[in-house]
């Protein structure tokens, strides 16, 4: 599983030491590889934007997080500035193993520490 | 038809079980092994669909049909209806309340989604009548030996 990351991609679990987050579920999951990152508390965007494959940074913390997601065919989502999803939410994401990641960064410096350790955006 | 209609019901403004019905649908195409892609713009059809119920609907209920030639999904509420439709197709329209964009929707996004996810699509509404949507998929899909 660290062969990946010395591969150029960074999975799931990298990007758990890199924000220092905490594993909300799904841990058996966590070597999943991150192809981009969207940030975004709009879930209307990530339906109508955002690919399979990509990792959302959020601070909505609704069960439709987690149900867009799901639809989206996105590989995990990070709650940022420590605010922890609903418990639906996070019961309904072990069902669907889908990762939830909880960092007590803010958005900004949540993004901005993934672009710097080899994520950067969609546009390069 | 190569599949039994299902229906799913759409409760009003139950934000825990919205999406239920989309992932079910979602469920069904998996299963019978439609293709990855159609899958998802199926999904993410049905879900802004779904949601759109939730929100304005008071109620609805989404039904999938399979045959042959394409995948079509309805979804219709009983609804106050949309007063002018070409209106609500624009981009950024919404009529949502603050409490819906709060929930991360309402950015006037669902409707044009559904048509840039669909193969063919029609919306139809009148004041005090509901709404109706059809949304059919056919790009990628082909009848399957199983």
């Amino acid at each position: 599983m660290s062969e990946s990351n010395t591969e150029g991609w960074v999975t799931l679990r990298r990007v758990a030491q890199i924000l220092k987050a905490k594993v909300l579920a799904s841990e058996d999951y966590l070597d999943r590889e991150v192809q981009h990152v969207e940030c975004t508390d709009l879930m209307s965007q990530v339906l109508a934007f955002v690919q399979p494959g990509y990792l959302l940074l959020t601070g909505l913390t609704n069960i439709q997080v987690v149900n867009t997601a799901n639809i989206s065919g996105l590989i995990g989502v990070v709650f940022v500035r420590g605010r922890p999803p609903a418990m639906e939410a996070i019961a309904k994401a072990k069902a669907v193993e889908l990762p939830l990641l909880l960092t007590s960064y803010s958005m900004y410096e949540a993004a901005g520490r993934l672009y710097m350790n080899g994520l950067p955006g969609s546009s390069d | 038809m190569l599949y039994p209609r299902r229906e799913f019901p759409i409760k009003e403004m139950d934000f825990v079980r919205a999406g239920e019905a989309s992932l079910q649908v979602k469920k069904i195409l998996q299963e019978i092994h439609a293709d990855e892609d159609l899958v998802r713009r199926a999904a993410i059809a049905c879900y802004e669909a779904e949601i759109n119920a939730v929100v304005y609907g008071r109620d609805g209920v989404m039904s999938l049909e399979i045959d042959e030639d394409g995948i079509y999904i309805y979804v219709e509420d009983k609804g106050d209806g949309i007063l002018d439709i070409e209106l609500a197709m624009m981009e950024g329209f919404s009529t949502a309340t603050p409490e819906i964009r709060e929930m991360g929707f309402g950015a006037g996004m669902g409707l044009p989604n559904i048509m840039k996810n669909a193969d063919e699509f029609t919306i139809s509404s009148a004041v005090g009548e509901g709404t109706r949507l059809k949304i059919i998929f056919r790009t990628g899909w082909k009848k399957t030996e199983n």
